[in-house]
């Protein structure tokens, strides 16, 4: 297999079935999740759940000020990364390219040595909560093998992306191949692990939102 | 680069190289000859040196040992092909230095460029093979049929016979052009006459891949410049190409690259964006996967190339360029139609997901109806 067959491969038939995988994986979770229903609740409502659950959602985005400081340094380093991932992901001119040819509709790009910026920002802060986790005795022993599985595949298309974007060590269509395989990896594995809270963290805080709301409490 | 190391001093010391003699029949009094100046000769050194990244100092040794060299015995064999890359080379433009050096080369065999035809074409193949024996170049263009020989024949010969026979007294072969460096256009899905690549047949001769559709013509003459002073081929990346032509990307060397950092693009080939001259990517340029040096060397003496007169590039001086997914998608763009997978996908997967979810609804309805509650009382009788 050349290169260049390599790099049709992971735009072709290796992009439909991470997109099979993918997609079917979080939609059946997310059906299953949302049928599993709760019990009813035979106790008074004294306030509302759907304001107190919407609330929350953007509410528990702030850390609330024990949780800092007591472990700020995971709080900053996993902004910085969600949000260096979210600029990566969504703001980098080809990647828009590829989600408007997908959904049909694009916006405008940052300009790209902002986005290179990003990304070794976000690199750096991956490899800082790596550290804290290896470092701090409570934190390694409550690590198992999916939070490095999934740390190892999110950190993957980081670098490769970058490896590509400045062409360090192979050719370009090698580069750009071996990013994109590694960008299906990840959405092979994406409904299968913790990474489907891109998806529940939603349904999660809305819920602890609306059984505070329901008691008539702050969330 | 230079692994000869003894040549390379004996040039350095402006000793007569072993290769070639001062006299008749050298390439500096063919060019001489045909009215070129030594200050146009070493004009055109100056270029190639810079171009193959060797040191200034190199220029003088370059253009002596070139001017010295015997006209080498070149034989040129035309496989599946369309004489694009003959083409290429010779009508580069009327007189440049490229196309006398390459007149000055002793051109022994070249179907479309010889007089000769019939047995007596091949006879003067056979002669020169015979006479400049492990000498020879051998440049080859075209891809060579596998399916079944009969595909492609000269004289009766099919081309892997020619290509053996021809090879085992060659010096070095030059693959010119992407049908003979990978297969090329022949060698397009579905590959209806087997082709391959020389490089697929050959294993025992140093092959220099020169790819392109068509290559440039200033790298073969390059090449054949390299051959010349060192006596041996030039470096050559994984591809076997040789790295000071083929060492960057075009995106690395393109003007317009500012655009895409910038984010501009052309959206269209007759937008705003394609008017002022900005990136384009979105329209298919194959620029950032192809390493070639026309964004440096240029076509038509220099004047522009592709991106510069607004087409993307087709990345024709990879491997399996026809194949790539399309000339006018962006590389980051899937080649298939990922949004109907999703959609389908995210259909099917609604309805398992449905039925999933009922599943796990009866099964904890029948497992709270098999629950038997019991009361203390229970217990304690």
């Amino acid at each position: 297999m050349t290169e260049i067959e390599l790099l049709s491969w992971a735009r072709g038939p290796g992009l439909q079935i991470a997109t099979i995988i993918f997609v079917a994986g979080v939609v059946i979770r997310i059906f299953e999740i949302l049928m599993l229903g709760r019990k009813a609740n035979l106790a008074e409502a004294k306030g509302s759940e759907m304001s107190s659950g919407l609330k929350t959602i953007v509410s528990r985005t702030v850390p609330d000020r024990d949780t800092f400081q007591r472990s700020g340094l995971t709080i900053v380093a996993g902004y910085f990364f969600h949000i260096g991932l979210f600029v990566i992901v969504f703001l980098y001119a080809p990647h828009i390219l590829f989600i408007k040819d997908i959904i049909g509709f694009g916006w405008p790009a940052l300009p790209t040595p902002v986005v290179d910026a990003v990304a070794v920002v976000t690199i750096i802060s991956m490899l800082v909560v790596l550290a804290n986790r290896l470092s701090n005795k409570v934190m390694r022993y409550l690590t198992n093998f999916e939070d490095l599985l999934t740390w190892f595949l999110t950190m993957a298309p980081l670098v490769t992306g970058y490896m590509a974007f400045h062409r360090m060590g192979f050719t370009a269509p090698t580069l750009l191949a071996i990013h994109i395989l590694s960008v299906e990896l990840l959405l092979v594995i994406f409904p299968f692990t913790k990474l489907m809270h891109s998806f529940t963290l939603f349904f999660a805080r809305w819920y602890n939102g609306a059984i505070s709301g329901y008691r008539g409490v702050a969330s | 680069m230079i692994k000869n190391k003894a040549r390379k001093d004996a040039i350095l010391k402006e000793e007569t190289p072993a290769k070639g003699t001062p006299g008749k029949g050298t390439l500096g009094e063919a060019l001489r000859e045909q009215g070129v100046s030594r200050r146009s000769f070493m004009k055109y050194f100056a270029s190639t040196a810079s171009m193959m990244a060797l040191p200034p100092a190199m220029i003088p040794v370059i253009a002596k040992a070139m001017e010295q060299a015997r006209r080498p015995s070149v034989i040129w064999l035309s496989f599946q092909e369309c004489t694009g890359c003959t083409e290429s080379l010779t009508r580069a433009s009327t007189s440049t230095l490229e196309n006398l050096i390459f007149d000055a080369i002793s051109l022994d065999y070249h179907h479309t460029l010889q007089a000769a035809s019939g047995h007596q074409a091949e006879a003067a193949r056979e002669a020169a093979m015979e006479e400049n024996y492990g000498e020879y170049l051998l440049v080859v263009d075209g891809s060579i049929p596998m399916g079944n020989p009969g595909y492609s024949t000269i004289a009766g010969i099919s081309n892997v016979d020619m290509l053996k026979q021809a090879a085992e007294g060659a010096a070095a072969i030059i693959a010119v052009g992407t049908c003979s460096t990978y297969g090329g256009i022949p060698h397009a899905d579905p590959n209806p006459t087997g082709a391959v690549s020389v490089g697929e047949i050959i294993k025992d001769k140093p092959i220099i891949n020169v790819p392109g559709c068509p290559p440039i013509p200033v790298v073969i003459t390059g090449v054949l410049a390299h051959f010349l002073t060192f006596g041996e081929l030039p470096e050559l990346d994984h591809l076997g190409r040789p790295k000071a032509f083929y060492g960057k990307s075009i995106h690395d060397r393109c003007y317009r690259r500012p655009f895409y950092d910038k984010g501009l693009f052309a959206e269209t080939f007759d937008d705003e964006g394609a008017k002022k001259g900005w990136c384009l990517f979105k329209l298919g340029c194959k620029g950032p996967t192809t390493y070639n040096a026309c964004a440096t060397t240029k076509w038509n003496d220099g004047t522009s190339f592709p991106i510069e007169a607004g087409h993307p590039c087709l990345g024709c001086s990879e491997p399996d360029f026809w194949d790539g997914g399309g000339f006018y998608r962006a590389l980051s763009l899937p080649t298939e139609n990922i949004a109907q997978t999703a959609v389908y996908t995210a259909a099917g997967a609604a309805a398992a997901g449905l039925a999933v979810g009922a599943l796990n609804r009866a099964k904890k309805k029948a497992s709270n109806k098999a629950h038997i509650k019991i009361t203390i009382k229970d217990l304690e009788q």
